[in-house]
């Protein structure tokens, strides 16, 4: 089949103007091809004997297919195929894509003093938002640029990009690192002070017990549900303890976003906000936490849930030990530990008798609150707590 | 006996008049040289530029043609294959749409069809630019569509400087060389040396030196970007004003040492927004400053429109000095 | 010296021969190339009008200026443009005469000041003025002759060169190759006057028709103009009648045109024409065209040698010819300080 045209890549016979045995000649028009624009004659280059017909009628062919095979006068054995590409056509050499010229190099540098880091958008941004220090921040690009996953690195969790779904894995290392620089960092600026109360919870393991009764058991609730909304509601009185210190100075935080200490297999742990913990009601609440703890398992957590807690509760649960000292996630200013609940002797009205206690501690800035506005805070938590169903 | 240092001396000359002393120059040192177009001879030029030159050389050399922009466009591509050094007026831009075969298919692409045997060392002129109310067929400005095609060089003198110095400069050139002369500019006047010779045609100029934020521009829209600088000066933003000069090649260094110093850029461009040579220079600055960025590049361009004849809409439709300062401002984060 | 008779001796006659031959044959092998993807891209075949290129080249001087069309295979072997050199460059390799920058449309030869090969139809009219204003301008008695076809007439570029032309009093041979067909519309479905010479005569330029397909014809009245052009420093405009017998190009399915009228014109075909008129005056022998066809056969096997062993130009060079290499482009001899 010859080629006819830049763009014809096959063509259909439709018609043969020879059969095997005729006699042709160079220049002879032995076929009718049907092409995209219409019936074109096909000539032969060759002359000989047609010896045999190799390709049918209304049979689309690519170009170079062998066609027929004919008989030249010159040799014995079958001659050469009507229409074949040369068989020893050198190859033309496949052309990269036209050559990109390679950037200019960057202009000789002004002088800048300490050189300036070279910081794309978007990671400028991030920090700023989370008030990195970018001198602390190592840039991962080619000639040292800071680059947006380079300062979420920083921040102390490798995150998928809002509303982007994560591989659902994983890098342990690269979260235990990121949680190394912002202990680090926390212990290192934050003047922590230490509160602990002991609590009685029997009334709310009672109603708990009363209302678990009548909800499905992936609906029950559990006791963190009722110690998050307790801390969410006294963040909201007394607001020393929920927002942001940053840039020399506490700013509050309008909402109550509460962080909540989750541990991941593998040793991982990440502490996502509930959103509006002081908005929603228990069950959503529980709802809530039990998302978070499935995706963050899971690794899809949305960076927004990492960089929104403005208060964080820790608990170690059933395995854990009866007092817990958290360290503050920078830019935080307080985190609520609880205990595990355990069964003491207690004065009730007079009397003694076995009640289920936890301890809760509070770990505070320092700079934002003093151990009086902490103890009140503490208080307001206990408080809550003997009233579940105002929660 | 006191030593005396002659100093050249300067005179005040229009942007036309300087243009006119380039060609008559040019004629004079070069048998070569001839200017051909419409009305460049017994009209002396459409805008004057040409004026009294036929009675100093002669019809041959002052060659008025018929409204044939293809025909003597290409006219003046063959004379220069054969060695001649021809000035093509086109007398705008508008009217070099009917060329536009001769200078793509031919000028530019002559040398590389056959292989570097033919060169074109040819120059074509024309006027561009809005301004003058003379409505949406005679106000384009298309320098930065002729930018687009290699093989040429586009230059815009936008000083009197230039437009007495770059013509001799493009008529050495082996390859065709286009020289947009904007409209608003025939009538300025500006200080020239009387000795005043050839200038390069391959470097941008820094007209104003400044630290806060580089305003590129060209041509036309060089003085009301200087003006701009000015009025941000008296507001304490110390503009520095970049005059590209020549439009294809782009002084890539000049532009991209300002924006390492001052982290922002703005680029002025009587050319329509899209797809205009402010987007090539904005891309360039992506391309080679990024890192130098401290607030996203702006553009001042014409609007999407041809452009109207009703004064207070061309006036409207293409850049003015106070889009220049906003669009400064907005890059400083100012309002 | 009468130069506007054509010498009508044996070997004169047989060298014409024998160029509409070398023509024919050569773009026959072009053909079969294409079809084997040698060739790419667009490729324009001068079957039928050899008759033009061998009547009026021979009759051009040295230093004379060639403009030609992209079916310019025919002009550029008479001209004198290496058929090695020529194959190359349609193969596309750097031995190419256009560097295999340019392929079949665009053969360009400085050597033989053969100014090639222009694909935009009309494109290279006002380029011939152009070469002939300079050497106006230079007072040279150098002759540009521009070959088109009778599209080229519609394009208004056309009407402006011969106007110039006229206007101007420039030495230009216009040789309007007038073959029926733009492509695939007929002259009659495009032009309101179709006596083509006749709208050269309306710019006031000297103009004649000729039989396209008889190479005695096309000669002698090439001679005439030729000779018109450099006493007069005038334009002439020369319509030649002819034919295309193949297709306008390879990928054509001539929709547009009869079989039978294919035919009729095969027999005005201007080599078997003219070799039936020698054989009748006993001016050809068998053992000539035997000859001429084993010249011309060998010829070509050599050019394609040479293309088949030609090489492929480096990438890295891409760039280059968009601009002149400013370290090899001699320095303008008139310098500014003078």
């Amino acid at each position: 089949m010859p080629s006819l045209g830049a763009d014809m890549e096959a063509g259909t016979l439709v018609e043969w103007l020879v059969k095997p045995g005729d006699q042709v000649k160079r220049g002879d028009v032995v076929a009718v091809v049907e092409t995209q624009k219409g019936a074109i004659e096909i000539e032969v280059f060759e002359a000989g004997k047609i010896e045999q017909i190799l390709v049918g009628l209304n049979t689309k062919v690519a170009v170079g297919t062998p066609l027929a095979r004919i008989r030249t006068e010159l040799e014995g054995p079958l001659g050469a195929v009507t229409a074949a590409p040369s068989p020893a056509a050198p190859a033309i050499p496949l052309a990269p894509p036209p050559l990109v010229r390679a950037p200019v190099a960057p202009p000789p540098p002004v002088a800048r003093g300490a050189a300036r880091a070279r910081v794309s958008p978007a990671a400028r941004r991030l920090a700023e938002t989370h008030a990195i220090d970018l001198s602390t921040v190592t840039g991962s690009g080619p000639v040292g640029e800071i680059i947006y996953s380079d300062v979420e690195r920083r921040l102390g969790q490798a995150v998928a990009p809002p509303e982007k779904k994560r591989a659902p894995w994983l890098d342990l290392d690269a979260m235990r690192a990121a949680i190394a620089a912002a202990m680090a960092r926390s212990k290192r600026e934050i003047p922590h002070y230490y509160l602990e109360h002991q609590v009685d919870v029997t009334v709310c393991e009672q109603w708990l017990t009363q209302r678990n009764a009548t909800l499905s058991p992936d609906s029950r609730l559990l006791i963190g549900a009722l110690t998050i909304r307790a801390v969410a509601l006294a963040a909201r009185r007394f607001p020393a303890f929920n927002g942001f210190y940053r840039d020399g100075k506490f700013e509050q935080a309008g909402a109550v976003h509460a962080g909540v200490a989750i541990a991941i297999r593998g040793g991982g742990l990440a502490a996502p906000a509930l959103h509006e913990a002081y908005q929603i009601s228990v069950d959503e609440l529980m709802a809530g936490m039990r998302d978070l703890v499935q995706r963050t398992r899971a690794g899809r957590i949305r960076s927004s849930e990492i960089s929104d807690p403005t208060i964080t509760i820790t608990s170690l649960g059933e395995r854990g030990v009866e007092a817990l000292y958290g360290i503050i996630y920078p830019p935080q200013v307080a985190i609520v530990g609880f205990g595990k609940i355990v069964t003491r002797p207690w004065v009730v009205d007079g009397a003694i008798g076995p009640r289920s206690v936890v301890t809760i501690t509070l770990s505070a800035d320092h700079r934002v609150s003093d151990g009086h506005a902490g103890a009140l805070f503490l208080a307001e938590i206990g408080r809550l707590l003997q009233e579940p169903d105002k929660l | 006996m006191e030593q005396v240092t002659i100093q050249p001396a300067v005179t005040e000359i229009t942007y036309r008049d300087a243009m006119r002393e380039a060609i008559r120059d040019a004629c004079r040192r070069d048998e070569r040289v001839f200017l051909m177009g419409e009305d460049v001879g017994r009209y002396g030029g459409c805008y004057a530029v040409s004026k009294g030159l036929l009675a100093e050389f002669g019809p041959e050399r002052i060659r008025d043609t018929p409204l044939s922009e293809s025909g003597f466009t290409g006219a003046g591509i063959g004379a220069a294959m054969a060695g001649m050094r021809p000035i093509v007026e086109l007398m705008t831009v508008n009217f070099s749409l009917l060329a536009l075969d001769q200078i793509l298919n031919n000028a530019a692409t002559v040398r590389h069809m056959s292989g570097n045997q033919f060169g074109v060392p040819l120059v074509i002129r024309m006027a561009t630019g809005a301004g003058r109310q003379v409505a949406a067929q005679h106000s384009h400005s298309l320098e930065g569509w002729y930018a687009h095609i290699p093989g040429i060089k586009v230059l815009a003198p936008a000083t009197v400087e230039d437009a007495r110095g770059m013509l001799w400069t493009a008529l050495q050139e082996p390859d065709p060389v286009l020289i947009f002369e904007n409209v608003m500019l025939y009538n300025m006047t500006g200080k020239l040396a009387q000795d005043a010779g050839p200038v390069d045609i391959d470097k941008a100029s820094v007209r104003r030196p400044g630290r806060d934020i580089s305003l590129i521009t060209y041509g036309g829209s060089l003085w009301k970007t200087l003006e701009a600088a000015a009025a941000l000066a008296g507001e304490n933003i110390d503009a520095e004003v970049i005059d590209l000069r020549s439009l294809r090649p782009l002084d890539d260094a000049t532009i991209m040492t300002s924006v390492a110093k001052t982290r922002r850029a703005v680029i002025v461009d009587e050319g329509w927004r899209s797809g205009s040579l402010s987007a090539e220079i904005g891309m360039r600055i992506v391309e080679q400053a990024f890192w130098e960025l401290d607030a996203p590049i702006g553009r001042v361009c014409s609007a999407e429109v041809p452009i109207p004849y009703a004064r207070h809409l061309e006036s409207a439709a293409i850049p003015q000095v106070p889009g220049i300062v906003a669009a400064a401002k907005a890059a400083l984060r100012k309002s | 010296m009468p130069t506007d008779k054509p010498r009508l001796s044996r070997d004169h006659m047989l060298d014409l021969l024998k160029q509409m031959i070398r023509i024919r044959r050569f773009e026959d092998k072009c053909a079969e190339l294409y079809t084997q993807e040698k060739i790419r891209g667009f490729l324009h075949l001068y079957d039928g009008e050899e008759a033009i290129a061998v009547g009026v080249i021979p009759v051009l001087e040295k230093r004379d200026r060639i403009v030609a069309t992209y079916r310019e295979h025919g002009q550029a072997l008479v001209r004198g443009v290496p058929m090695t050199t020529a194959l190359a460059e349609m193969y596309g390799k750097q031995e190419g005469c256009s560097h295999g920058r340019g392929g079949s449309m665009h053969l360009f030869d400085r050597a033989t000041n053969f100014y090639g090969g222009n694909a935009i139809v009309g494109g290279g009219l006002p380029l011939s003025i152009g070469l002939a204003l300079a050497d106006r301008m230079r007072g040279s008695d150098i002759v540009t002759t521009c070959f088109f076809g009778d599209g080229a007439v519609a394009e208004g570029e056309f009407h402006e060169t011969m106007n110039l032309a006229a206007l101007w009093g420039l030495p230009v041979l216009f040789v309007c190759e007038n073959n029926l067909y733009a492509m695939g519309t007929a002259l009659a479905l495009s032009e309101s006057e179709t006596d083509i010479q006749r709208k050269a005569a309306c710019y006031r330029i000297a103009s004649e028709t000729v039989d396209g397909m008889d190479v005695i014809a096309v000669e002698a009245a090439a001679r005439r103009a030729v000779h018109a052009v450099r006493e007069s420093r005038k334009p002439y405009f020369l319509e030649c009648r002819t034919y295309r017998l193949r297709a306008h190009s390879m990928f054509d399915a001539q929709l547009y045109r009869d079989k039978a009228e294919i035919e009729a014109w095969r027999h005005k075909d201007p080599i078997v024409r003219f070799q039936v008129w020698l054989e009748a005056n006993h001016m050809v022998h068998a053992d000539d065209l035997t000859r001429i066809e084993a010249d011309v056969a060998a010829e070509i096997t050599e050019a394609v040698a040479f293309a088949e062993a030609g090489t492929w130009e480096p990438v890295e060079q891409l760039t280059r010819f968009a601009y002149a290499d400013k370290a090899s482009e001699p320095v303008s001899e008139v310098l500014w300080n003078k």
